[in-house]
């Protein structure tokens, strides 16, 4: 359920909705930070639903003390009204057995906000791909059908990679198995595409093919793709430190070391 | 996935699917009826004293000014120490869960005690919860939900006392151990007091029954502050348990914190948990 933070519900109408996919690594939760971070947006509501694990923290994009003392929840949305840009951030992981309430939660709200187009960033299991897709770039794409009405030029422009549908059992040639859309490590990616289709939202997915680890990398490739098509920054790959890495982001490895111990 | 040394690990993925299966197609009404088995059992459930309540049941919610809610054993031990033991505290509810870590055959005793709430005799608008029970990370929600539904919105002061360990606690300074255990704060928007210690810093966050509190409170405006203590020492002890103090002597006026609890208390609550160790038998 979507709780404005503010005393006026904000109006999303012809807005364009950035939002990641709980994902192998969190590349697209990782991507949705920097947006957040570099753009400066501000936060105009909160998603609050039993479906995703609580957890609450400080302010993570705090640029001085002032601001850092902010609480903040496990999913939030957040405007850039002069980009017409809003973005859900999700910090938590989906309880399991809530994940097609939770899908279903987000496709109405969506619905009922009018965004004009979502994209979902997200990922998947790179030791899972097929022959086909081991070759050249790592990043995939995929449209609903009423995306593509909308947006078929300026895909076909940017030269991307549709995702492979790959057969159900490889090595086997039988007429009856149709190849099949496959997301594995996705979370909800899958399941948010086809309900799109049938549910006849314009929606896309930018995926990548990552390994858990350190993912920074791999949030920088992905938010660089987006840009591309969105022009959320000017030539951001020209200046490779545009985009705002957030104070959250720090002591990846853990808390500093013993200096007793060298 | 093998490690170094060659033993082969399960992988850890922080996606919810691992397999892109198609859940709506291969589950039969078998498969339903368990999982909605499973579902009402987890149930959160609230058993109040009787005339709590006929007053719920009657519309009226408890008229509450101040919430304290301890979490953990050293927090709950606190409260039992320094306020419950010390003036006339009843018992007027508790909260049972049933998840995978409650026994295959408990006795009724040890699940009402896990989960209980305190009302004080001659000032009833202070509410007091011992949670010391594992509660599930899909019914922490439902929990705060049925809780707050149950209290007066107006006017509504919440403290979480919140036990946690110092090796979830992030620095770029080296902890040296001596400085444990140590207080952390984080607080709602609405919450317009000064808290008594520094503010969780990021990339620190909480999780559990405080941040499903924080959660709700943030959302529906009530002011609430968490002191989370991160202490080095597993099991209850007495200097943990002192480091909450300060969160209480805030709230003076409606509570008492007994300044020096005697020995006696004191014993009786830290059971000695160090006889576990058999190192130096």
């Amino acid at each position: 359920m979507f709780i404005s933070s503010d005393n006026s519900p904000p109006c999303f109408k012809d807005f364009t909705l950035v939002m990641p996919a709980v994902a192998v690594g969190n590349v697209g939760q990782l991507a949705v930070d920097l947006i957040v971070s570099t753009l400066n947006m501000n936060r105009v509501g909160y998603i609050h639903t039993d479906c995703l694990i609580p957890m609450a923290g400080n302010n993570p994009y705090a640029t001085c003390k002032e601001d850092a003392e902010e609480l903040h929840t496990p999913a939030e949305v957040y405007t850039a009204p002069e980009l017409k840009l809003a973005v859900l951030q999700i910090r938590a992981p989906i309880i399991q057995t809530k994940s097609k309430k939770f899908r279903q939660l987000v496709v109405s709200w969506i619905k009922s906000s009018g965004f004009s187009r979502t994209v979902i960033l997200s990922s998947s299991h790179a030791y899972q791909r097929d022959d086909r897709q081991l070759e050249g770039t790592s990043l995939r794409y995929l449209v609903t059908p009423s995306l593509l009405k909308v947006s078929a030029d300026a895909l076909k422009e940017l030269g991307w990679k549709e995702m492979e549908l790959v057969s159900a059992f490889p090595g086997l040639t039988d007429a009856n198995t149709e190849p099949r859309l496959c997301i594995p490590g996705g979370g909800i990616t899958k399941g948010l595409y086809t309900d799109s289709c049938s549910e006849d939202l314009p929606l896309a997915v930018l995926l990548l093919f990552c390994s858990e680890g350190d993912n920074i990398p791999d949030a920088f490739t992905l938010v660089n793709h987006l840009n591309d098509w969105l022009h959320l920054l000017d030539n951001p790959s020209q200046e490779p430190n545009k985009w705002k890495i957030p104070t959250s982001w720090s002591l990846l490895f853990g808390s500093g070391i013993p200096p007793a111990l060298f | 996935m093998a490690t170094f040394f060659g033993e082969v690990l399960s992988a850890y993925s922080r996606a919810v699917e691992e397999e892109d299966d198609d859940d709506d197609l291969d589950e039969n009404d078998e498969d339903e009826q368990i999982r909605r088995e499973l579902e009402e059992k987890r149930e959160v459930h609230l058993h109040w004293s009787p005339e709590v309540s006929e007053s719920l049941k009657s519309g009226n919610k408890l008229q509450c000014s101040d919430f304290i809610l301890a979490v953990g054993h050293n927090a709950a031990r606190f409260l039992s120490v320094y306020v419950l033991a010390s003036a006339n505290w009843r018992a007027v509810g508790h909260a049972s869960v049933w998840n995978e870590r409650s026994r295959a055959v408990t006795g009724q005793t040890s699940e009402e005690s896990a989960c209980v709430f305190y009302r004080h005799t001659d000032n009833p608008s202070v509410l007091i919860c011992q949670a010391t029970c594992y509660i599930a990370e899909d019914q922490l929600f439902q929990w705060t939900e049925k809780v707050f539904d149950c209290l007066q919105h107006r006017e509504l002061n919440v403290t979480v006392l919140s036990d946690s360990s110092m090796a979830d606690y992030k620095t770029a300074d080296y902890l040296c151990t001596s400085s444990a255990p140590f207080l952390r704060s984080l607080h709602t928007g609405t919450f317009s007091g000064q808290p008594v210690c520094q503010s969780l810093e990021q990339p620190n966050i909480i999780t559990g029954l405080s941040a499903a509190v924080l959660n709700h409170c943030q959302v529906h405006r009530i002011a609430t502050v968490v002191y989370q203590c991160y202490s080095d020492i597993i099991g209850p002890d007495s200097v943990t348990m002192e480091t909450y103090k300060p969160a209480l002597t805030k709230l003076g006026k409606s509570i008492q914190l007994a300044s020096s609890p005697s020995t006696d208390v004191l014993r009786k609550f830290v059971k000695t948990t160090d006889i576990q160790s058999n190192l130096y038998i």
